[in-house]
């Protein structure tokens, strides 16, 4: 892993009697790192605590080497926040909004202004920059929360489910531009989501949450397992005792529907041929072979323990 | 080949150091406003008691015989008792949605999230109230001082009167600071402006009416203190060096004063957070 951009030790967060965050310790590294989890994981609160918004009940977080606690002005000068909801300044039109936001972050009004313009073409609100941020379709303003988080040039990004409540063109648009910002412009992030393609589409590392707490994190294709093949597979004969065989030879199975399953090949031992000569050895006939990719679901079913 | 670059730049020019957001907050604030036709009316409709000082002054400098129009300190006083109404209507008008439309929003996630403290987003919005307020009370007051001396050609009244001056600068801060205060408090309790505006005439009024019911009854105004807009009015009379209207001591309307300005300070450190905590 890279120089952590973002390190969390031993965070704990407390909301009454409800434990946010249970001693988490986590390292972000820089470029696009998912933080993945389902509904209520702490995902937010992790970002929230980050941006010194909730004041954690114990450990330490740094942000671009910088303390959270020491330092909460001169990190946000350098990163960008996306919320999760709709969030606007009332009574402004697009440019006016993010020109606002830009000179909020210490730009000059002047140079605030070309920003302005220059992000909202950037996200694709280039003809709509006149208009009111209220009259905006919900794909528009999620559009438009990007555009304000990135008008003072962040190094480093915090992006809260931004693809929630987006059609599937607008979705595939903004995954599009957190891929290019995280891979060809240089700008760390970090992509808070509950859906896993989006996580695996934009990012080269992720940390997996769960109830709190960190379930796995590290580079995805790590993650993902050893190299290797993977194939799908259905065969007719003693199933047990083919299993056994394929154990044997060292390759991992692991049942999904019904009679089909997966079969993990070392690459030791080559391609879908080792499947075929285990067959042809223990007399079982093989029905549906089908080479198989090894997904970041099955990491998070892995890491959340899910079968 | 496009003939500009639309991807996406990095930035490289200067960046103003942390602290002076509350001018950015207030500038824009300042600027909203003064975009609405409404709002300048209403402005303006508030200068009208000055416009007519103003033409008072000039006659009673101008022709002796007038007399009865000459200004004294107490002038200045009912200057700015006549400015409590419209002290009152700009403050629903500006400020009842100077934090609830954020509120409404979300807009503290994004002011907060950038490099500002809370501190300084409040001040900011205290601003923008804080400039119109003092633009019907403290600037027409002082202004109409020197024109007094302007038509006057002579500093006598001045001379006379010299605590005139910081009587104007007390009097007009302690209308202002309260009006400003309780209201952005108010506005920080709710996401509905038109709920604060609301609540806000409510409690004058309410506050009024139990003063009046009591004093009524007791036959006393000993419980003045009750009454908001009393309690201004007995520390600026003392200010303007006049015998208080209420038989509540001045101390204690100040008191209450203060303790209204340091509640409302407390309701806006609990509520102007990045993030609403409910547990």
């Amino acid at each position: 892993m890279d120089t952590a951009v973002v390190a969390l030790d031993g965070v704990t967060v407390i909301y009454g009697k409800n434990q946010a965050l249970k001693n988490v310790t986590a390292r972000f590294a820089k470029g696009a790192v998912g933080l993945l989890g389902p509904n209520g994981a702490g995902k937010s609160t992790m970002l929230k605590a980050l941006l010194g918004f909730i004041k954690p009940d114990q450990g330490r977080m740094t942000v671009l080497d910088m303390d959270v606690a020491e330092a909460p002005l001169a990190i946000r000068a350098r990163i960008g926040y996306m919320p999760e909801t709709d969030a606007h300044i009332p009574g402004m039109n697009a440019v006016t909004f993010v020109a606002y936001c830009g000179q909020l972050a210490g730009l000059p009004a002047v140079d605030a202004m070309q920003r302005a313009h220059e992000v909202l073409y950037y996200v694709g609100l280039g003809e709509a920059r006149y208009r009111n941020v209220e009259t905006y379709s919900t794909g528009m303003k999620q559009r438009i929360k990007l555009a304000q988080a990135l008008v003072h040039d962040p190094d480093l990004l915090f992006l809260d489910e931004p693809t929630n409540g987006m059609d599937p063109k607008g979705r595939d648009e903004m995954l599009e531009l957190v891929r290019d910002l995280g891979h060809n412009k240089g700008v760390s992030l970090i992509l808070s989501s509950h859906l896993l393609p989006d996580v695996e589409y934009t990012c080269d590392h992720v940390v997996v949450m769960d109830k709190g707490q960190i379930a796995t994190q590290g580079p995805i294709k790590e993650l993902k397992g050893p190299t290797g093949r993977i194939y799908e597979l259905r065969i007719k004969g003693d199933l047990p005792r083919f299993l056994e065989a394929l154990a044997t030879l060292g390759m991992g199975t692991q049942a999904t529907d019904e009679d089909v399953m997966r079969v993990f090949v070392p690459d030791a031992l080559g391609d879908q041929h080792a499947i075929f000569r285990a067959a042809a050895q223990f007399g079982a006939q093989i029905r549906h072979l089908r080479p198989s990719m090894p997904t970041l679901e099955d990491v998070f079913a892995k890491a959340v323990g899910e079968d | 080949m496009p003939i500009h670059d639309q991807s996406y730049r990095h930035y490289g020019g200067g960046r103003a150091a942390p602290g002076h957001s509350w001018l950015v907050i207030a500038r824009a604030g300042i600027r909203t406003l003064i975009r609405k036709r409404v709002f300048i009316g209403l402005m303006l409709f508030a200068l009208a008691p000055f416009m007519v000082r103003v033409v008072q002054f000039w006659i009673s400098s101008q022709y002796p015989q007038a007399s009865a129009l000459a200004p004294s300190a107490e002038t200045f006083r009912q200057f700015l008792e006549q400015q409590d109404f419209f002290v009152f209507v700009i403050t629903v008008y500006v400020g009842a949605g100077l934090i609830a439309n954020d509120r409404r929003a979300n807009a503290l996630q994004i002011y907060l999230s950038k490099p500002l403290m809370r501190t300084e987003y409040i001040f900011g919005k205290l601003a923008i109230l804080f400039t119109f307020l003092c633009l019907v009370t403290l600037v027409p007051a002082l202004l109409l001082l020197l024109l007094k001396v302007a038509f006057d050609g002579n500093v006598t009244f001045l001379k006379n009167n010299l605590f005139i001056i910081p009587a104007i600068v007390v009097g007009s801060l302690v209308q202002v600071l309260l009006a400003s205060f309780t209201m952005l408090a108010l506005s920080s309790l709710s996401k509905s402006a038109r709920y604060v505006g609301i609540l806000y005439v409510g409690i004058t009024f309410f506050t009024t009416a139990m003063f009046g019911v009591l004093y009524a009854i007791t036959g006393s105004s000993r419980v003045s203190w009750i009454a908001i807009s009393a309690n201004v009015t007995q520390v600026v009379d003392v200010v303007f060096r006049l015998k208080p209207r209420y038989a509540t001591p001045w101390q204690v309307s100040l008191l209450v004063i203060i303790a209204l300005i340091v509640l409302s300070i407390s309701i806006l450190e609990r509520r102007v957070r990045g993030v609403e905590v409910v547990t």
